[in-house]
């Protein structure tokens, strides 16, 4: 049995991509695990995208809804408001992390209680919910089984939708064996018997729970209603059995009407765990007389979204649906998993949220990425990734080497002669480096610009000099 | 200005110059093709799902088979309350008596063919949330006007204000190398009894 290294401690979070996924490349377990995972969930995917006749209807059909509700969300964040409060939940708005975490520390403590049962939500991910408790005396319990593997391990998560996707049943089980508590003697590394360790070590805990803490995938204006989608029964659990329920939900997930999940609810299930349904789907609508949870909760959270949603190219990211479909099929982060990213949300999807929701920071993500388009093609929102990323990269600064290239290349091609000779030297020059009609590795300072891209061989021939000889 | 007068003056703000949304196109489809079996459909997507198919009601007593207490929602049909088991009518049992019986008996609000998926929204012999999810085994009965081809079929028989619960198989997981493992914290057993009666003390008006 091994010990517990949990790959976040491994990968420095606040380094520069290239550094931290370089790391990430140098481990081969984690690199084995995430190849594994993610070809297994792409094949499903495909399979249950396949049966649908009208799978590109549905997209563009959700894509057009999700660039409505960007245009009117004042209205549907009010809307939303009304209704909800009209079926007895009280809603609160935070402006950012600090603001949704005091209001959500608070209800708590109002509601008698010093720890929390949660349900997997990225949102909670992202304001760091679970610190910020802990900071304040309080615990969150996360149930989602991923989300305990990776709390257990005192890691961070890796993937949207499976956070302890970096880790393969073996490890999984050495972890819960190690720090679980309540572990069955002799468990297995069984996928079942795993699952059948984490019921029975959250049971209790469900069952005398009074205050829960979840996200939603959805929030219908229309109705007021929140939508949580699941597999295990801990969001049931979570949703139904305490007393409080709070919930924190990103501004960005309001649908104008709860006929959209038609729409909705055959693109999500399908595009992350690849089934046709996923097997629980929770709708609530305030409080219900004797179902439930008495003090129903709702926090809608700003945290940069409106930030994105003032970018006319980038506001498209805010239609994230969060199925991580493009994270299983990117090149990039099947080699280098998510803690590589540095943020909550990695892949492609994070590449183009993560510098748009905390501007200045990320600069560098939107260069992981070699514009293969492979995310655009799965994304159910059709969210043009590669086109964000490239109005991302114009914004953000450029490295020293890369100005310098830049610049030198632009005075040098204002002037043909000059451009000639350069082209010449370069073919010339290059040759020492060339492989298989591409410098792979020049030295410094040149070195800047291979470090992560091949250089075609310049053509024996120019144009120009091709058709001055042709014209001869 | 507070949190919400901020983060809606923020929204208008950054909305300002927004080119107008397109229009919404809606050209999926909202049915299966005609002639299509969808309670052929619907027995093979639970299947799929681990879940065992019965057909009649009189199949309700091999669907509770092994469960010696029954918990039932006080509005279940009598005929339903079929075999040896003793059914315990739902009128406020606390957690720990829901946790103690072996198997939980209802009915549902629709069933959607093409994805397997059985819709509960506390309406007539349901019951409330908690009632379907304590309990590890739990037998739903589908009348076959209940079901519908697709879920865009189903969505308009739902109470949207009430309390809903979509399921499609029993708990599952694929947390664990991306590979689907049935049984976590919901029944681990789910058995779906499908019945022939069209018309009787349920049928209603939205059905």
């Amino acid at each position: 049995m091994n010990d517990i290294v949990p790959a976040a401690s491994l990968i420095p979070a606040d380094a520069p991509f290239p550094k931290a996924a370089k790391v990430a490349l140098g481990m081969p377990q984690l690199r084995k695990n995430l190849a594994h995972a993610t070809g297994t969930i792409r094949a499903k995917r495909a399979k249950v995208a396949g049966e649908l006749d009208d799978w590109e209807q549905l997209r563009d059909t959700a894509a057009a809804v999700k660039a409505g509700v960007q245009r009117r969300l004042p209205e549907l964040a009010m809307r939303f408001e009304e209704r909800a409060t009209a079926a007895g939940a009280v809603v609160h708005w935070a402006r950012d992390a600090a603001e949704a975490n005091a209001i959500a520390a608070r209800l708590v403590r109002e509601a008698g209680a010093e720890e929390v049962v949660k349900v997997k939500s990225m949102a909670t991910q992202e304001i760091e919910l679970n610190e910020h408790f802990a900071a304040e005396g309080l615990r969150a319990f996360e149930t989602d089984l991923a989300e305990l593997i990776v709390q257990l391990a005192e890691d961070k998560p890796s993937h949207i939708l499976v956070p302890a996707i970096h880790y393969n049943r073996t490890e999984i089980r050495d972890i819960f064996d190690q720090r679980m508590g309540d572990a069955p003697a002799g468990l297995t590394d069984d996928p079942a018997a795993l699952a059948e360790a984490a019921r029975l070590h959250l049971r209790r805990r469900f069952l005398s729970a009074t205050v829960a803490v979840s996200g939603a995938n959805f929030a219908i204006a229309e109705t007021g209603s929140l939508v949580v989608v699941e597999s295990e029964g801990n969001g049931r659990m979570c949703l139904t059995m305490p007393e409080t329920l709070i919930s924190i939900v990103g501004i960005e997930k309001l649908l104008p009407e709860t006929a959209d999940l038609e729409v909705f609810m055959q693109l999500l299930p399908r595009s992350s765990t690849g089934e046709r349904m996923n097997p629980y789907t929770s709708v609530w609508t305030g409080v219900r007389e004797g179902d439930g949870p008495r003090h129903v909760h709702v926090i809608l959270l700003d945290n940069g979204r409106t930030n994105v949603l003032a970018d006319e190219v980038g506001r498209q990211a805010l239609s994230c649906i969060r199925c991580s479909a493009c994270l299983n099929v990117c090149p990039v982060y099947e080699r280098t998993g998510g803690h590589a990213y540095g943020h909550v949300y990695p892949g492609p999807i994070g590449a183009i949220l993560a510098p748009q929701l905390e501007p200045g920071r990320h600069d560098d993500l939107p260069y992981a990425s070699s514009l293969c388009g492979a995310c655009y093609e799965v994304c159910p929102v059709k969210i043009d990734i590669p086109e964000v990323l490239v109005h991302l990269r114009q914004q953000g600064p450029h490295a020293a080497g890369e100005r310098a290239a830049m610049g030198a290349a632009e005075a040098v091609m204002a002037r043909p002669r000059l451009w000639r000779t350069a082209l010449r030297a370069a073919r010339l020059g290059s040759m020492p480096w060339r492989r298989k009609g591409f410098v792979r590795r020049m030295p410094w300072p040149a070195s800047k610009w291979t470090v992560s891209r091949d250089l075609p061989v310049p053509p024996k021939e120019s144009f120009r000099d091709w058709w001055k000889e042709r014209e001869r | 200005m507070n949190a919400r007068e901020e983060i809606l003056a923020r929204m208008r703000e950054a909305l300002q110059d927004a080119s107008p949304a397109p229009e919404v196109p809606r050209e999926y489809r909202r049915a299966l093709d005609p002639g299509v079996d969808i309670v052929a459909v619907l027995v093979d997507r639970l299947v799929d799902y681990k879940a065992t198919v019965h057909h009649g009601t009189a199949a309700i007593e091999r669907a509770l088979e092994g469960a010696r207490r029954v918990a039932v929602p006080a509005d279940l049909p009598a005929q339903w309350r079929v075999g040896s088991a003793e059914f315990v009518e739902d009128r406020g049992l606390t957690t720990e008596e829901l946790d103690a019986v072996d198997a939980v008996l209802t009915g549902c609000a629709a069933a959607v063919a093409v994805s397997g998926t059985i819709m509960l929204d506390a309406g007539e012999a349901q019951g409330r949330r908690a009632l379907t999810l304590v309990p590890d085994h739990h037998v739903v009965v589908v009348r076959r006007d209940q079901i519908v081809g697709h879920l865009a079929e189903a969505l308009p028989r739902l109470d949207p204000a009430a309390p809903q619960t979509w399921i499609s198989g029993p708990s599952a997981t694929s947390d664990i190398e991306l590979q689907r493992v049935e049984g976590v914290h919901g029944p681990r057993r789910l058995d779906v009894v499908i019945a022939d009666e069209r018309t009787g003390p349920l049928a209603g008006p939205a059905a």
